[in-house]
């Protein structure tokens, strides 16, 4: 159907005005080729909540890879002779209910957390994605089928999914609770994935390389993954903080990972009855998966913000 | 039709038909009706020239464009491309029917991949038609077809939205133009363009024209920039052609009561026109698509409308007396706009 | 509804002997002069206009014509009021209605203004009418916010006018919403709007650019008659040289943020006296011309952040001169009774003799 002739609305007329997209004219005022990308970490390296958040998320990645960087305490000694001891030189964080580091024990427990994180994430952005962009692409009843699928497990409450799930296996390791988490944290991005594409699917430069003979496989990873992406990283970087805590629950509960390895929800749980008498072995786990999960939230913000088309 | 061409047409277009199914339902659709955006147009492009498609909004000539360029597929008719038909054609035979007919669209904001190099955007055809340009010498072609069509070839490396929008219709044009096409669709090339540059771009494409050897196939809305670049014209309306003929034809003895109608609609910018014009003011809205009046289409707006247009739809044809076809029981030539000739 | 009209166009906006009660028919019913707006962003200063003056007689129609970035629409929204502030701001110049100074008025004064005094209408009516409401609904609110009205009231005169704007069946549409009218209807729609409360002024901004042409030639013809009836001024803001040929008194032509030349219609496109204006003209092609030559302009209009030296458009002028183009700003010169020309040579564009050099 005939689109109307284009001409500017008053709104977009100021835009124009104000000229925030440094066009290049004839005169050739910008001469470096500028990607939306290199544009987008342009902003970001400007950004000091992307900074904090960076610099947070680096450092807890250094410490789940080489926590022996930062202690020389075993996690797993444990001396009873300490119980809910405070703090003593070499033990900054005191001890726990069974007399173990705490320092060491937060050091250590950031591994399970980011791997569950990286690999959840990985997981969910790859099946959620795929199912989401075949279904767009597609259309017709291959999208019905697809979405009604999504749906299903969609209406499945995470956690208590989760645990039902959980309570078919006897025995508990990190791979069921990575399992788990990504059954049933797939849906969203399958849906955020849909919707980015079905949006993107209609763009003329798509039927401009439709017009040219592209095949459909070119079309999807060549045009239209490169400009649906963006949502999803968003929403994955922000759902990456989530699904840490996520994992922490489900450890919190009991039917997480198990006791034998180091966890920050498992510290939580354990330092419940605590509470009371000696609270700084509940506070530094829960002080560690705190900033942990804003560090992510902060960072799926400044990442928003940057790819942001309107604010471009 | 006076001064037809004996060669045969490089493109004809017979019975063209595109319905849009209406569909209700959730998970297996069920059709309740269809919008019937083309129903059944017959045209010709012969080589070199340029064929105007004209009409208003819902006329069915950016599907028509769609058609040509077989990214739908027609629910009926046949595309004959140098004789042969492309209508119902699918992968391999299709794809390489697409390197001889190549499409410019409209809006040069959405119709490059921003992430894209503009190099790459050029590139492109050559990397989906991988014989036409051995790998090596890809680079130098795209850097011959940016100047071609008036960019600077260093520019390659840069992304869409470091250039202006005259000049990033170019970059489709020349992204268009690499695999040496016979004909280019251009679906309302200059209508998203300011003034001063869209002269730019017209000259441009006839430029090309003259330097390949192309034929186009020009829709638009608007009457003058068709006039400008067209040899021929076919006016559009509901899914229908409701007139042909050459440029003269259409623009100095239009007979078709809706050609007309057009015609003098078109602003002029001269102000010693005023009050002289010849201006027929069309009441009412277009019908919809899915629900075209019965008989001619055009009889709802129609000032000649008589009993016979409800009844009976006219045909396409050259009526006594008068040089070109016209789809009117009433056909009759009006003056609408006074020609002058310059030059 | 199925008849068709053919009139001869009576020319619009010629003021008539009957005045508005009470005043007087060569008062400035509007007034902008030496009108600055910046935008501040940050990528730097936006100059969006620079130093715009003209005047509106009641009846008459200005239009102001420009291409994109030529700061049309900002002077609009400036005189409106309604300008993004930030990052919009209005540095200088003074916006008189009937001797009333606009822009030192404290807000809610000058909300009178806005829609009783003067009122405007926008290119695209599908997204300037709410969806959510009925037209009725959206007509009457000028009715029920600025008059008090009640709601049957405002309804009954949402009718009326919907009745004056010719929308066919006016009593049974007065509930339908925006999506359902055509894009013609809908602007017809958005000037009953403008019009409920009498205003002396509408600007026009862009008003039939989203349109098919026979319905803009419906729209206009509107416009016309609605002027001639109530002795309206209109500013119609587009760059479409043909409708302003056969509809404007006099034009103001806007580049880069500046007005470039004024004149009335007649002798603009007879005789331009700025290079930009002969030059704009010789590269639209015209429906009633056979083997027209397009003649371009080379290059695209400047960015606003960065606007060229001395003259605005001597980097795309076919007759720039060195030094005096490019290092001093040109005045607006007074080339007759009524027309202005912001060009060193134009006295050599007006006569021609400027291409021979």
């Amino acid at each position: 159907m005939h689109e109307p002739p284009k001409t500017l609305t008053p709104s977009e007329d100021v835009a124009t005005a104000a000229l925030t997209l440094g066009v290049a004219a004839d005169t050739g005022s910008s001469d470096k080729p500028r990607s939306l990308w290199s544009d987008a970490w342009h902003d970001l390296r400007r950004n000091p909540m992307f900074i904090v958040s960076a610099a947070l998320i680096v450092l807890l990645i250094v410490v789940a890879a080489f926590p022996g960087l930062f202690t020389s305490t075993d996690p797993k000694f444990c001396d009873l002779t300490h119980y809910n001891g405070g703090r003593a030189p070499g033990h900054p964080f005191g001890f726990d209910r069974q007399g173990c580091d705490i320092y060491s024990r937060v050091i250590y427990g950031a591994r399970a957390s980011v791997t569950v994180g990286i690999l959840v994430t990985s997981g969910v952005v790859l099946i959620g994605g795929a199912i989401g962009a075949l279904a767009a692409f597609y259309g017709g009843v291959v999208d019905s089928l697809l979405s009604r699928f999504v749906d299903v497990f969609f209406a499945i409450p995470l956690l208590l999914g989760a645990i039902v799930f959980l309570q078919a296996f006897p025995f508990r390791n990190i791979w069921t609770v990575i399992a788990a988490i990504m059954l049933l944290g797939w849906p969203q991005m399958a849906r955020i994935m849909r919707g980015a594409v079905i949006s993107v699917k209609e763009s003329d430069f798509v039927t401009a390389a439709r017009a040219l003979g592209a095949s459909d496989m070119r079309i999807l990873g060549r045009h239209i993954l490169p400009n649906a992406i963006a949502p999803v990283i968003v929403v994955a970087t922000i759902s990456l903080g989530l699904f840490i805590v996520l994992e922490a629950t489900l450890s919190f509960l009991g039917i997480g990972l198990p006791s034998s390895t180091v966890s920050w929800g498992g510290d939580i749980n354990d330092a419940q009855s605590s509470l009371r008498s000696a609270p700084h072995v509940l506070l530094f786990p829960s002080v560690a998966l705190s900033i942990t999960v804003l560090a992510f939230m902060l960072l799926g913000d400044a990442v928003r913000d940057a790819l942001d088309p309107k604010l471009r | 039709m006076a001064a037809s061409r004996t060669d045969e047409p490089i493109l004809e277009v017979r019975g063209l038909v595109e319905h849009f199914p209406l569909t209700k339902g959730i998970l297996f659709k069920k059709q309740v009706g269809a919008v019937r955006a083309v129903d059944g147009i017959d045209m010709k492009l012969y080589k070199g020239e340029t064929l105007g498609l004209v009409g208003e909004s819902g006329c069915g000539k950016s599907t028509t464009a769609r058609l040509l360029m077989r990214l739908d597929k027609p629910t009926a008719g046949q595309i004959l491309f140098h004789g042969e038909d492309i209508a119902q054609l699918s992968g391999k035979a299709l794809k390489a029917v697409r390197r001889n007919i190549q499409i410019v669209l409209q809006d040069p904001y959405s119709s490059l991949n921003p992430r894209m190099t503009v190099g790459d955007i050029i590139a492109e055809p050559f990397q989906i038609h991988k014989d036409v340009a051995p790998k090596g010498s890809r680079r130098k072609m795209v850097q011959d077809l940016l100047e071609v069509v008036g960019l600077n070839p260093e520019h390659i490396h840069r992304y869409p939205h470091q250039f202006s929008g005259g000049q990033r219709q170019r970059i489709g044009i020349a992204r268009g133009l690499a695999l040496r096409p016979e004909i280019i669709v251009c679906d309302e090339p200059v209508s998203a363009l300011d003034v001063s540059v869209q002269a730019q771009v017209i000259n441009l494409f006839e430029k090309l024209q003259k330097e390949f050897g192309l034929s186009y196939v020009f829709i638009a809305h608007d009457l003058s920039v068709v006039r400008h670049i067209c040899s021929r014209v076919s006016v559009m309306y509901l899914g229908k052609i409701v007139e042909t003929g050459d440029e003269e034809q259409i623009y100095e003895r239009p007979t078709h009561p809706y050609t007309q109608a057009l015609l003098s609609a078109v602003p002029v910018p001269d102000p010693t026109l005023r009050g002289h014009r010849d201006q027929i003011m069309l009441e009412g809205d277009v019908p919809s698509p899915a629900n075209p009046p019965s008989g001619c289409r055009f009889r709802t707006r129609c000032w000649k409308v008589q009993d016979i247009c409800a009844v009976d739809e006219p045909e396409l044809i050259v009526h006594e007396g008068l040089d070109h076809p016209s789809a009117c029981h009433f056909a009759d030539i009006r003056r609408v706009i006074e020609t002058h000739v310059v030059g | 509804m199925s008849h068709t009209e053919t009139n001869t166009n009576p020319v619009p906006g010629i003021p008539v002997d009957d005045v508005r009660a009470g005043e007087d028919p060569n008062a400035l019913v509007l007034d902008v002069e030496n009108l600055h707006v910046e935008f501040r962003t940050r990528d730097g200063v936006a100059k969006a206009v620079n130093g715009v003056s003209f005047d509106l007689r009641p009846g008459e129609t200005l239009a102001i014509l420009g291409e994109s970035g030529s700061g049309k629409s900002v002077t609009a929204q400036a005189i409106m009021g309604i300008l993004d502030t930030p990052p919009g701001y209005v540095t200088q110049g003074s916006v008189r209605f009937r001797g009333t100074e606009l822009l030192t008025l404290p807000e809610k004064a000058r909300r009178r203004y806005r829609g009783e005094k003067i009122s405007m209408i926008f290119q695209d009516a599908l997204s300037s009418l709410n969806p959510v409401y009925s037209v009725g609904f959206q007509i009457g609110e000028m009715f029920r916010v600025h008059r008090g009205a009640s709601r049957g009231d405002a309804k009954k005169k949402a009718i009326e006018l919907m009745d004056r704007v010719h929308i066919p069946a006016a009593h049974d549409r007065v509930n339908d919403f925006p999506h359902q009218f055509s894009g013609g209807m809908r602007q017809r729609i958005m000037i009953a709007i403008a019009l409920a409360l009498d205003p002396e002024i509408i600007i026009a901004d862009e008003p039939t650019t989203a349109l098919d042409v026979t319905v803009q030639a419906q729209v206009m013809q509107l416009l016309a008659d609605l002027q001639v009836e109530s002795k309206m001024g209109l500013i119609l803001i587009t760059h479409d040289l043909g409708v302003v040929a056969d509809v404007a008194d006099k034009i103001a032509v806007m580049y880069a943020g500046s007005l470039i030349e004024n004149a009335p219609a007649l002798d603009l496109y007879g005789s331009p006296a700025h290079p930009y204006t002969e030059r704009l003209l010789a590269a639209i092609p015209r429906v009633d011309l056979k083997g027209q030559e397009l003649y371009t302009i080379k290059g695209i209009p400047p960015n606003l952040t960065h606007i060229p030296t001395g003259c605005a458009f001597h980097p795309r002028c076919p007759y720039a001169q060195r030094p005096i183009c490019v290092e001093q700003v040109p005045s607006l010169h007074d080339v007759s009774e009524g027309r202005r020309s912001a060009c060193h040579f134009w006295k050599e564009t007006l006569d021609g003799s400027i291409k021979n050099r």
